[in-house]
């Protein structure tokens, strides 16, 4: 176990957090995902932008497992991981959160962290109940903490507004320890203060934690990361810093016209 | 809990193990019931102490497996029946029944648990193979094993007896006690029914079961969390044979036979509709459900006669009061039961404790 650690850190230095060759994912005869190859270095933070249909969200799916990919090989930290099922890939410290909530309604904010908590760890299957002071319970309730959602931490997650909610979404992504994350449009349907909450919340992070963020707000996009892959019809279109980015023609005619028109 | 969702699954997740500061204490509903079955032999005949709820408790608890599934796992299993059934077969083959040239004879003590063992085995593999289905396909192929051991047993004479089974098949004497009298057998039906319940009600509120309620809720986004969503469907597949497989010995020795007739597709179907009309939200509702289900059937019979109708319809009744339930109270008769206590002052919020 212990080698195993040390193994993983070392690994940390060298290897890139993400590494995807020729990924390509295929729904029938349409094509979502086409021959593509993205590197992300460990603590890295980047964006994928693109129109609806780029193929961001089928992308996010693939690396996670959520549905396995038609042909190429993902790495993580290292690791081959195109066959390995979403939980084995998460176990490994990859977590993810949902353009829509994925949440248990019927839960209430801790229990929701707290499965999360109990989804990394050993136990799973345990059928004794956790005491008050359960080192479980105790970093659930910290994680709650951490996305400023301590006022409902005992109230039912159907009962939260939809910022909460996203909040929420979050803080199951943290869970564990996590390595690297995916951030599926986390500012959907956020307000303007929300966001902003958001902002401090992801740039809060440690910085040994890089993530790849799917995000339609350019505000909130830019602020948060040092990279910028832009994606076009299930391909990479362009990569550059976030300056780069936003200063190239092609990008802007593509992708920003409208929002710089 | 002022609930606004409709229908089944009732989120008795309040039942959480993180939410310890809520933790329910036992209503005094439950302790006065508990209280009146535990002394229920001193009031009641023999006949009603085995047939009614000696009965009803066995019903119960195999379709309080059942309501495990459906409720807290979202998995309706019509294969629950089966299994108790399969483990009743276990019990006649490796024990001792009329049929000497089968039955291998070995003590109850060995019999009993290896029978119970082999048919957790039994549901775990059914499990197995009906996990990876939802909704709709998971009963019909939970329905497909169910009908297909029905038939197996019917057909086959060399190890289940074929078309008629196994009689004689008894509850045992031991510390002095003959376990087949009245008084003795209720008590382990009440036994074996008190402790499942109890363990479904432990287990909703352990991780293990709050995850299965996470997985019911929302399959892809536990297997997000890194939980093996298959694994854990298929342990509660075999948590709930476990609860099924006594109750499947004891309806045996109430019966003191096993025969296809007790696996058939119409006892399959009764188990979910008892389950159904006592209500899947809680592990109590079951034996509610139970309750109506065998006092229906009793009585049923010569109130029909009395009314010049033929005995044979009670069937019909059942039907009737399944129709009714799942039309004007989805969650059962404990949903009516609650809703009822909350429009009259609704000064107590949550009873039952499960």
């Amino acid at each position: 176990m212990a080698t195993a650690i040390a193994e993983r850190l070392s690994a940390t230095g060298r290897v890139n957090a993400l590494e995807l060759r020729g990924v390509t994912k295929q729904f029938g005869a349409l094509v979502a995902l086409a021959d593509v190859t993205l590197s992300v270095r460990p603590g890295e933070r980047r964006a994928i932008l693109g129109s609806n249909g780029a193929g961001k969200t089928t992308l996010l799916n693939c690396i996670t497992g959520d549905f396995p990919a038609s042909s190429g090989t993902i790495r993580f930290f290292g690791e081959d991981v195109t066959h390995f099922p979403a939980h084995e890939r998460i176990r490994r410290g990859l977590r993810r959160t949902y353009q829509i909530s994925l949440l248990f309604g019927g839960l209430s904010v801790l229990d929701n962290v707290y499965l999360a908590c109990l989804g990394v760890s050993r136990g799973r299957f345990s059928l004794l109940r956790p005491r008050r002071e359960d080192a479980l319970l105790e970093s659930a309730r910290a994680l709650v903490h951490a996305v400023h959602l301590d006022a409902v931490a005992e109230r039912k997650v159907a009962e939260l507004a939809h910022g909460q909610q996203r909040q929420l979404e979050v803080a199951l992504a943290l869970a564990g320890a996590p390595r690297f994350l995916l951030f599926d449009e986390p500012a959907a349907g956020l307000s303007p203060a929300e966001r902003a909450d958001l902002v401090a919340i992801l740039n809060g992070l440690p910085s040994h934690i890089g993530f790849v963020i799917i995000e339609h707000d350019m505000d909130v996009a830019l602020r948060v990361v040092e990279s910028v892959t832009l994606m076009h019809e299930g391909r990479i279109f362009k990569e550059g810093t976030p300056s780069e980015i936003e200063a190239d023609p092609e990008v802007q005619e593509l992708y920003l016209g409208h929002g710089h028109g | 809990m002022a609930l606004a969702r409709p229908g089944p699954p009732p989120a008795t997740a309040a039942a959480s193990p993180a939410s310890t500061a809520r933790e329910a204490a036992i209503p005094p509903a439950a302790w006065i019931t508990g209280l009146v079955l535990l002394l229920m032999p001193a009031i009641a005949s023999d006949f009603f102490l085995v047939q009614v709820f000696g009965w009803a408790l066995i019903l119960g608890t195999i379709a309080l497996s059942l309501q495990f599934l459906a409720g807290y796992g979202g998995m309706v299993s019509l294969v629950q029946m089966t299994v108790a059934g399969f483990a009743g077969y276990m019990v006649a083959i490796l024990g001792s029944s009329g049929l000497t040239q089968i039955s291998l004879g070995w003590p109850f003590w060995l019999a009993v648990p290896v029978a119970i063992l082999l048919a957790v085995l039994f549901g775990t593999l059914s499990g197995a193979l009906a996990v990876r289905t939802a909704g709709i396909y998971t009963i019909m192929i939970t329905l497909a094993i169910a009908a297909a051991f029905f038939y197996f047993t019917r057909q086959n004479e060399t190890l289940f007896g074929g078309f008629l089974g196994f009689n004689g098949v008894r509850a045992p004497v031991f510390w002095g006690i003959d376990w087949r009298a009245p008084v003795p057998f209720y008590y382990l039906c009440l036994g074996w029914a008190a402790i499942a319940w109890g363990l479904v009600v432990w287990v909703v509120r352990a991780p293990f079961g709050l995850a299965l309620q996470g997985i019911r809720d929302n399959a892809r986004r536990m297997a997000a969390l890194g939980f093996d969503v298959t694994a854990h469907r298929i342990a509660a597949y075999a948590f709930a044979a476990f609860l099924a497989a006594p109750a499947g010995i004891l309806l045996t020795w109430l019966n003191g036979q096993i025969a296809p007739g007790t696996v058939g597709i119409g006892p399959v179907i009764d188990i979910l509709v008892i389950a159904v009309v006592g209500g899947l939200g809680r592990p109590i509702g079951p034996f509610v459900g139970a309750l109506l289900y065998v006092l229906l059937r009793i009585f049923a019979l010569d109130a029909l006669v009395a009314l010049g109708l033929s005995g044979q319809r009670f069937q019909l009744l059942i039907g009737l009061g399944f129709l009714v339930t799942v039309l004007f109270s989805p969650d059962g008769i404990l949903g009516l039961v609650e809703r009822a206590r909350r429009r009259g002052g609704g000064a107590s919020e949550r009873g039952g404790g499960g």
